[in-house]
């Protein structure tokens, strides 16, 4: 059983969908549920349409499913998920308040968590208050280690009690029945029925299922609790840390997964330490027990071993204990730092330089103009590309040129155009979606002034640091005692990509030996590691990463191809492959087990546990950090040691997900007062116009719903496609999918030309009359959906406007990703109008969608008592 | 040529009457394609690297005859990939080879209408100079309560997934050591 949701496998992942199809072919039961039937729908068994922005209410509708005809793998969800745990008598569900979770503060549009605790949790009060949490997109953190909750909790076996988290989460998916999905999703019963049933049956000790999704799922102002409703079933039918099961986030590009764990990332650090904030962070101290919670059980309790030990790798030799390994050089966060919130700042003057790496905002990002005018309105701008790509020439061919916006003439920005190395003229690792790291070799030189972003920023830090050599100044010793010794070779003093990857992985400091493993770090400044998860990638001294022992020569698993993180682990949690006592579940499921005889842990792939600790391990009262962690919890890095049913803390828009409609739909929440989700990141900027729905009047000029994705033959925002003449000449133009019922009610023509308006933008295509798109019934009225796909722009071989420049911004709260999947529009025959006219065309739209200044929509809407319906337009 | 040879020669009779059914083996080989030699044979060297796209993570490996990439190809011993390219990995080699690259720096000074040529170690050191004078003009020490900041709001950054995990270790290293917190990926977006 495999479900596909959020994604479309075949086209955007051909590769990885070769293996959906190898498991199709051994009997595999494959479900593709999207707006659009594609090519993954094509070659699944079963297809099911949905309304974009409502996978919650689907997802929410399986759980509800499972629950009532208790499907559920019981022996898993009462030993390994939280199912059992007892939460305090003050939690109020969304059920009792329109939609809201209890702790709600209207002030600021967040939570007050106390009440979402487990009984006897105890005063462990987040560190942070949330609106800081949210700001710093703190949920991020969680990607390597769970939320704050010290052990001691209440558990009740028998699932009967009535705070039990099975029990609450029973009654908070009570109303998700398969008529209210297919009110909300449009997804008829049998359908949805079909789907809750092969689900259910592949479950238990001879059978799972996995899930798979994409940035379909993320790109929502509710992201995160698409993908913790979709564990939430998994961990219901036993399908984690198990073979055959999981959920698998296809990610979308070559070292985006790398991109996070070393993160660039304004709110990151190394190993998903948290960058320091600065009232709440102002000490190592401080900034340590904010990471490890002491009392909490875990692996996280070491928290401060990571810390120094990235210190030490940053500062070397001048990171000493006296000085809390030179903490205090960190910069602290005051706030949100995002890209959105930059971008805005750039358009009001605040930021004077500007790099992109291998970037291109200009096509790639939410609000497509905000992100030129903002570009517009630097002092100074660095692009480095392969291509001359939009970002680089906005003041010269952009769009805002035909307005007006943009003169050239007025335009200050200074722009740098540097040449980048391709994949092939420089050697490092990339880490793809299975955390996995495959190092490159360099095949050749780059041509010209092309470089890699290691030389340019080795010799940007070596220039930088040489014109500061003399300053007596507090604030360059950050730079001036950096560790930036790397050697270099070659005609242009390339540095060692594996030296940064031994400065990674980590070493001993006295003797230079490279750690094999994050548990051989020390929290006295004797270990040095620049990256802890990633430690063992250098292990004994070899680039682990660049094995290539063929797959033939190895087992399935091939733990000889490559490295993943931690520690080589290809399925992670997978102690709960085995049952509570560490025998095998079943035969055909077998993968990890503790061994008797040998008194360990063993199996195919490498045990994802302390290897010695027995299944009957109990820990002592009150203890905490790994010896806190019971012989049959898989989940290691959680407070609890247990799989997360209900999250007691730290996903900031509520312990469990819940149906909110898009920030911008055509439809009121057929299930709350409350429209969209009340905590979601709002930027009240002239320039962010948000579409009016429902509950507010107006929503009717926008009444279409548009969501965007990706082709096989482009990469998101072009800039590694549209100028290579194969790709281009396969898919050579911007187009627009409609049904064959929109292209009547529009009087489109099939290639002809039609524009879609928003408050911020509007932008023609080319028109694809299909039934990939089928009008869906939501309550008594037909939604019709469009699709384009988001990867043209004004360069290239190939050219067309832009997706994105429809979007307005808004974010999730927990990690600030943009709402990109999914907003309303209108629908025009025709080429678009130009230049003065477009302006006055967007106007036009405003003012009759009822309001000229910036519009935001409210946060809360839980007094308008109309739930179900939208009469009022 | 006797009839017989010559209608040999026809691939459509050897196909039907030969061993290679689907004709894509022997019954499509001609005297032509027989003097061919795969440009993966003539090869000086090969690289093994991983398609810069999607994040699958297919294995490739990189021909190379003079200096030139002349081929790059689905590595079979992949467990991931099997040897398989989707379109975009198949079109690698024109992406690194294709004449559109840039290759040399380009520069456009405020308010003009044109870009310029510029020298690398020139472009180098201006851009080491507006770094430092964007961070010495926009510098925080401590915030309204005293407590430290030690940062820059004046620089930002935005880039790239398809950056090597080496890359992204150093830029964050250098821009935290500056100060400038600003700096953000694709991840987040
Ligand atoms: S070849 Fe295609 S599927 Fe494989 S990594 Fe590249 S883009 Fe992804």
């Amino acid at each position: 059983m495999i479900v596909i949701q959020g994604s479309n496998m075949a086209e955007a992942h051909p590769v990885g969908f070769q293996w959906v199809m190898e498991a199709k072919r051994r009997g595999a039961k494959v479900f593709h549920v999207d707006p659009r039937f594609t090519r993954t729908s094509a070659l699944a068994d079963s297809y099911l349409p949905i309304r974009a922005g409502t996978d919650i209410a689907l997802l929410g509708g399986v759980v509800r499913y499972i629950l009532d005809n208790e499907l559920d793998f019981r022996e898993y969800v009462v030993s390994y998920t939280n199912a059992a745990t007892i939460v305090t008598e003050d939690y109020r569900d969304t059920e009792d308040l329109h939609g809201l979770f209890s702790g709600f503060k209207e002030e600021n549009a967040s939570y007050d968590q106390t009440s979402w605790r487990y009984e006897g949790q105890g005063q462990n009060v987040p560190p942070r208050d949330t609106e800081t949490q949210r700001e710093t997109a703190a949920g991020l953190e969680h990607e390597s280690h769970g939320a704050p909750v010290n052990g001691q909790t209440q558990r009740d076996e028998t699932l009967q009690h009535p705070r039990c988290v099975y029990q609450i989460l029973k009654r908070h998916y009570a109303r998700y029945t398969p008529e209210m999905v297919e009110r909300v999703c449009g997804i008829p019963q049998e359908k949805f029925l079909e789907l809750a049933e092969a689900w259910t049956r592949n479950s238990g000790r001879d059978r799972t299922g996995m899930l798979v999704y994409s940035v379909g799922w993320t790109q929502h102002s509710v992201g995160v609790q698409y993908i913790r409703t979709g564990a939430i079933i998994q961990l219901l039918l036993g399908n984690v840390g198990r073979p055959g099961g999981g959920v698998m986030a296809l990610r979308g590009h070559a070292s985006i997964q790398g991109s996070t764990d070393i993160p660039t990332l304004f709110n990151l650090l190394p190993g998903y330490l948290p960058m320091p904030h600065h009232a709440d962070h102002p000490t190592l101290d401080e900034w340590v027990d904010s990471i490890r919670h002491p009392g909490q059980k875990g692996f996280w309790g070491n928290a401060r071993t990571y810390g120094v030990n990235l210190l030490k790798a940053y500062w070397g030799d001048a990171a000493t204990a006296d000085n809390d390994y030179c903490y205090g050089y960190m910069p602290r966060m005051t706030g949100d730092h995002g890209t959105y919130q930059q971008v805005l700042d750039m358009i009001d003057g605040k930021i004077k330089g500007y790099f992109l790496l291998g970037q291109n905002p200009a096509v790639g990002s939410a609000h497509g103009r905000a992100q030129r005018l903002g570009m517009a309105n630097l002092d100074w701008l660095v692009v480095r590309d392969l291509f001359m790509i939009e970002s680089a020439t906005f003041w010269q061919n952009g769009p805002e040129i035909e307005t007006g916006e943009i003169v050239p003439e007025e335009c200050r920005t200074e722009v740098f155009f540097l040449p980048a190395a391709s994949h092939v003229e420089k050697e490092g690792s990339f880490t793809q979606t299975q955390r996995l790291l495959q190092w490159r070799e360099k095949a050749v030189e780059p041509p010209g002034d092309a470089r890699s972003e290691l030389w340019f920023f080795y010799h940007l830090g070596r220039i930088i640091r040489e014109r500061l050599a003399t300053s007596t100044r507090p604030r360059d010793r950050a730079l001036l005692d950096l560790n930036w010794n790397y050697p270099t070779h070659g005609p242009h003093a390339e540095p060692s990509a594996e030296s940064v990857l031994y400065e990674i992985n980590g070493y001993e400091v006295a003797s230079g030996r490279p750690l094999s493993s994050f548990t051989e770090m020390k929290d006295d400044g004797s270990t040095a590691g620049g990256c802890w998860i990633y430690t063992g990638v250098y292990e004994d001294g070899v680039n682990q990463a660049a094995r290539r022992k063929p797959a033939g020569e190895q087992s399935l698993v091939a733990l000889e191809w490559g490295w993943a993180w931690p520690a080589n682990r290809r399925i992670l949690y997978n102690r709960a492959s085995a049952d509570p006592d560490g025998n095998p579940w079943s035969e055909r499921k077998k993968y990890v087990w503790w061994d008797p005889q040998k008194a360990e842990w063993t199996g195919y792939d490498v045990p994802d546990f302390e290897k010695g600790k027995p299944p009957s391990y109990r820990p002592p009262v009150d203890s905490s950090g790994v010896a806190g962690i019971a012989g049959d919890d898989p989940f290691i890095l959680q407070g609890d040691g247990k799989g997360w049913l209900y999250a007691p803390t730290g996903v900031l828009d509520g312990p469990m997900p819940t149906h909110y409609e898009p920030v911008e739909s055509p439809v009121r929440n057929p299930l709350y007062r409350q429209q969209a989700n009340p905590t979601r990141k709002v930027y009240t900027h002239p320039i962010n116009t948000l579409n009016p729905s429902p509950p507010e009047p107006h929503s009717e000029v926008f009444p279409y719903v548009f969501t965007v994705s990706r082709l096989t033959e482009h990469h998101t925002a072009g800039g590694m496609s549209r100028m290579v003449r194969p790709l281009a000449e396969l898919q050579p133009e911007m187009f627009v999918e409609v049904s064959p019922e929109l292209a009547v009610e529009r009087g489109l023509d099939h290639l002809g030309w039609a524009y879609l308006v928003t408050t911020r933008a509007a932008i023609e295509a080319r028109v694809l009359v299909t039934d990939r798109l089928t009008p869906l019934r939501i309550e008594d009225r037909i939604i019709h959906q469009v699709w384009l796909p988001y990867h043209f722009g004004f360069e290239g071989l190939v050219t067309g406007e832009s997706a994105n420049d429809l979007f307005g911004i808004s974010l999730d709260p927990n990690v600030l990703i943009q709402e990109s999947k999914v907003g309303t529009c209108d629908v025009r025959a025709g080429r678009r109008p130009r230049g003065q006219e477009l302006l006055e065309l967007l106007v036009d739209y405003r003012r009759r969608s009822g309001d000229l200044g910036p519009h935001y929509p409210p946060q809360v809407t839980t007094d308008v008592a109309d739930s179900g319906r939208d009469r009022e337009v | 040529m006797g009839v017989r040879r010559w209608v040999e020669s026809w691939p459509l009779y050897r196909q039907l009457t030969g061993t290679d059914p689907l004709g894509r083996g022997a019954a499509a080989k001609s005297a032509g394609s027989l003097s061919l030699t795969a440009r993966t044979e003539t090869a000086d060297s090969m690289a093994r690297s991983v398609c810069p796209y999607c994040a699958v993570g297919c294995a490739q490996r990189v021909f190379v005859k003079d200096g030139q990439v002349t081929q790059i190809e689905g590595d079979p011993d992949s467990p991931i990939s099997r040897g398989r390219l989707c379109p975009k990995g198949a079109a690698s080699k024109s992406l690194v080879t294709s004449p559109f690259r840039q290759t040399t720096v380009r520069y456009r000074r405020p308010y003009s209408t044109q870009w310029e040529d510029l020298d690398l170690d020139t472009a180098m050191n201006m851009i080491a100079d507006r770094v430092l004078a964007a961070r010495d003009e926009t510098w925080e020490d401590v915030d309204d309560a005293g407590r430290p900041l030690n940062r820059t709001l004046g620089i930002s950054s935005l880039g790239g997934a398809t950056l090597d995990n080496e890359e992204n270790y150093l830029i964050k290293k250098l821009f935290t050591a500056m100060g400038a917190l600003q700096i953000e990926n694709q991840a987040r977006i």
